[in-house]
């Protein structure tokens, strides 16, 4: 066996073990703050198989993570740490809605259509300041994009004050969404076509990514900066364009979430944090829009788990907050186990190198 | 009975990456010698010294210092020992004064503030004491790279170093530097100071040591007196072999110039020139070998002509093309190949395969994409014959780069460069740091390209490479041509060392004959 599959085999087991170790913590911390542990666990871990509306719950939350957590690979590969997936999403899910009810006479899929141009021209949009900034002037991505999602978020909230707000709706709210320009629905369930597009998503970015000589050029700059530049790539170009393109999917993703899932466009004064949970999945994915889905549903799931055992235990829902930020730090730190990884090499090593003079 | 100062018993070193790069290495010295450290690049040498520092822990074995064991958890544990080093890249503060640089972390104070007087008085006395001449008040940006060097030994001194190592010193000096260097580490030798000394190069460790160790592929091989054995023996204990570092080389036919440079200026950001107004041109077919010191403008030369650095004034052309505003793929169209004197920077990604390294300069290539999808198969299979051609050591085209040894590394960046049929290839210290089989292979391979038709610029710290391969020669100082030297094989490198120092220099008509058109 080669140190490199050694290395492989590791990552993959690495990350199991981190999703055991967190959950196993979890478990604990249960077991100490509930009156029923035994149930609460049970809820949590079964409960979200245990009904097809609960599994139709977890598709319908891992969609709008697809969609950030592909951005995030797009960029995080070219080393582009942009967090504007967030505004993205919210200004893409905020216009998707306007563009709905200002034409509420269009056919179905004329009206969805151009609401997704719509949102992925207005994620692009929002992701050329912090883009543009970073060439120009060298700023920060990560601050700027962050401010920039400030920015987004007054900038819904204006729209959605003074043009999508519907006085007459019992609650604060815009205008419903005309029933046309809703996603179909699946197998009689809440979960929508948009997990099919976020599929789509996925392994056109996976594809992208490796198959294409675009995908190439966003892998040299994220592999080596500077050995992109000497190889005549253009990094600043990529720099560009990874955020741009990350702006247009995260975009496109809150068109397919409010189309999707929302009857009213609702999100307003707090930014909703697909953007962010994208991080998550990304990082849990390594960068690879392929396992995007995967990782996706592992959130989804452990998020419809607390839902459930929020309703039959007294176990509050936030519970599972500390469950992921568990599993990222145990998932991200490059040094977990690393003293273990190291026996193993050492080990095959030294087999190698005895069997080799056995050899000789 | 000499004292044995140090042992290193039956070292074993795994890096990361499964690199078993000492297995159960003794390596001991008595106190008050100069001991030699010998090996090819790649058998060990740096890792068995960066373990005795502190730099890097290892897996089997024990040191024992004076009869104690130990085991240090940085390089401020071995220098708290005794034990003091003198890396190949100095590790100093440019910007600052010899004086400071040497108190640097252990700052005499007066009053709470740092006292630069008694600053210069330790340095000054250590320098007396030791018999090295350096400026206490100058600022290191200013000194020679042979001065820089002693100020490294001096602050091993004076944070009170009994053991003394060097890795490969030389490496970066004139012959005559090095024989400056050798009287003074003879003198810290009578006082009573033991001193490892790393290199690979023959004749100095004749000239200076007392013993050697010898390490080949991570095991050590030999121990013997310096007097006891020949260079051929050291040689043959080396690498298993006799080596021939000598490449077969016809006279050169030089034919149309390919590579014109006029005038160039380079402004470096502390607004001092460091390439000032120089000319020259390599034709078509002929290997033109750029000598000297290191930091004397060759690298901003270098990076200039392949569109890496901006140039403030001058022109320079390829092919009668003028290469200014083209970007650097612009540039690279038109057959300039680089060979950068940085691998790991500029050379390679070294997380990424060694098919992704190959294809960095033709990846968008119609050849190589078949519609919007890249063409693996034919990416493959120029891989596979490139891995061949070039004599990659790897498992398969999607290793790693990280995971091969230096020589190897070196081998990707040159089977891409080299590949694409190059008009003019600018290659920076292309055997730098990588063992003999891979560099007698580059070498070989350059003079291929030359016999093929290709300009070439070689530049290098090593001066038997240049005159080697070189048809001729120009030497480099203080951002200047000081010499260019017609026919490189009547040179030898006593007197492209005087060249290189400004002992002996040329009139600017002589000079101004390697600008032809």
């Amino acid at each position: 066996m080669t140190s490199k599959q050694i290395e492989r085999r590791f990552e993959i087991f690495k990350t199991f073990v981190a999703v055991a170790l967190a959950l196993g913590l979890a478990l604990i911390v249960i077991s100490f703050v509930s009156e029923s542990p035994v149930e609460a666990i049970s809820a949590f871990i079964t409960g979200p198989f245990q009904r097809a509306t609960r599994i139709s719950n977890i598709i319908e939350v891992m969609t709008p993570l697809m969609f950030t957590g592909t951005a995030i690979c797009i960029m995080y590969q070219a080393n582009q740490f942009s967090m504007i997936g967030e505004g993205a999403f919210l200004i893409g899910a905020n216009l998707a809605t306007w563009f709905a009810v200002t034409h509420e006479n269009w056919a179905g899929l004329p009206l969805i259509t151009v609401c997704f141009i719509v949102a992925i021209v207005a994620g692009v949009a929002v992701a050329v300041v912090p883009a543009v900034l970073k060439v120009k002037f060298r700023a920060n991505e990560v601050v700027s994009s962050i401010m920039m999602n400030y920015v987004i978020l007054k900038i819904s909230d204006y729209i959605f004050y003074y043009i999508l707000r519907d006085v007459a709706s019992g609650q604060q709210a815009s205008f419903p969404i005309p029933k046309q320009g809703k996603l179909l629905k699946m197998f009689g369930l809440r979960m929508h076509v948009g997990v099919i597009i976020g599929l789509i998503v996925c392994v056109a970015a996976y594809v992208f990514i490796y198959r294409t000589k675009w995908g190439y050029q966003i892998r040299m700059t994220g592999a080596n900066m500077n050995f992109a530049k000497y190889s005549g790539i253009s990094v600043m170009g990529i720099a560009l364009s990874t955020q741009l393109i990350g702006g247009g999917i995260a975009g496109l993703g809150g068109a397919v979430e409010i189309l999707g899932r929302y009857d009213r466009f609702l999100w307003f004064g707090t930014q909703p944090g697909f953007g962010f949970d994208g991080v998550l999945v990304g990082v849990l994915a390594k960068n690879n829009p392929l396992l995007v889905p995967v990782a996706a549903f592992l959130l989804a799931y452990m998020r419809t788990g607390a839902d459930v055992m929020n309703r039959v235990s007294d176990v509050p829902v936030e519970f599972v907050d500390v469950v992921q930020g568990l599993i990222i730090l145990f998932v991200a730190a490059e040094m977990f186990m690393a003293k273990y990884r190291h026996k193993l090499i050492v080990n095959n090593a030294k087999k190698q190198l005895e069997a080799k003079e056995a050899a000789e | 009975m000499p004292e044995e100062i140090l042992l290193m018993d039956k070292i074993t070193k795994v890096y990361p990456n499964g690199f078993v790069a000492n297995k159960d290495v003794t390596f001991s010295i008595n106190k008050g010698e100069i001991h030699a450290l010998m090996g090819e690049n790649g058998a060990g040498k740096s890792t068995l010294m960066k373990i005795l520092f502190g730099i890097e822990p290892f897996e089997e074995g024990r040191i024992v210092l004076k009869g104690k064991e130990v085991r240090f958890n940085g390089p401020l544990d071995a220098i708290a020992n005794g034990v003091g080093m003198v890396h190949q890249h100095f590790m100093l503060v440019p910007s600052l004064t010899v004086a400071e640089n040497v108190v640097l972390g252990m700052e005499p104070k007066k009053g709470g503030m740092f006292d630069f007087e008694e600053a210069v008085r330790i340095t000054e006395e250590a320098c007396n004491k030791y018999n090295l001449k350096v400026d206490a008040r100058a600022k290191v940006e200013d000194l020679p790279v042979g001065n820089k060097q002693k100020v490294e030994i001096v602050k091993a001194l004076v944070r009170g170093a009994e053991i003394l190592i060097l890795d490969e010193p030389t490496a970066v000096l004139t012959p005559q530097e090095t024989a400056e260097l050798f009287v003074e580490l003879k003198h810290l030798k009578e006082q009573g100071h033991t001193i490892v000394f790393i290199s690979h190069k023959l004749h100095e460790i004749k000239a200076l040591c007392d013993r050697i160790t010898i390490l080949r592929l991570g095991k050590s091989v030999g121990k013997a007196n310096v007097a006891d054995v020949t260079e051929q023996d050291i040689s043959r204990m080396m690498v298993g072999r006799d080596v021939v570092l000598k490449v077969d080389k016809t006279p050169a036919k030089p034919e149309e110039t390919v590579l014109k440079v006029r005038d160039l200026k380079i402004i470096a950001d502390t607004g001092k020139p460091i390439v000032n107004d120089i000319s020259f041109s390599v034709r078509k077919g002929e290997i033109l070998g750029m000598a000297g010191v290191e930091g004397n403008g060759q690298s901003q030369i270098s990076e200039a002509i392949t569109g890496l650095l901006g140039y403030q004034h001058g022109t320079i052309s390829v092919n009668g093309v003028d290469l200014k505003g083209k970007s650097i793929r612009q540039i690279r169209e038109l057959g300039v190949s680089h060979v950068s004197e940085d691998r790991n920077t500029y050379g390679a990604a070294l997380v990424a395969s060694v098919k992704d390294n190959i294809l960095s300069d033709r990846y968008y290539k119609k050849e190589y994409n078949s519609g919007i999808m890249m063409n693996d198969k034919v990416i493959n299979e120029m891989t596979d014959n490139l891995i061949k051609e070039f004599l990659i050591k790897c498992d398969d085209r999607d290793d790693q780069v990280k995971m091969l040894s230096g020589g190897n590394v070196q081998k990707v960046v040159v089977a891409r460069e080299f590949s694409n049929k190059p008009a003019l290839v600018i290659a920076n210290q292309p055997t730098r740091g990588i063992d003999v089989g891979a560099t007698e292979f580059i070498r070989k391979r350059l003079v291929e390209l030359r016999d093929e038709g290709t300009a070439v610029l070689l530049i290098s710290a090593d001066l038997n490479e240049l005159l080697e391969l070189s048809d001729s020669l120009i030497v480099m100082n203080e951002g200047r041509i000081a010499a260019y030297l017609e026919d490189a094989s009547v040179i030898t490198d006593m007197i492209l060392g005087e060249y290189m120092l400004g002992v002996r220099t040329q009139t600017p008509e002589e000079i101004a004959r390697v600008a032809y058109d």
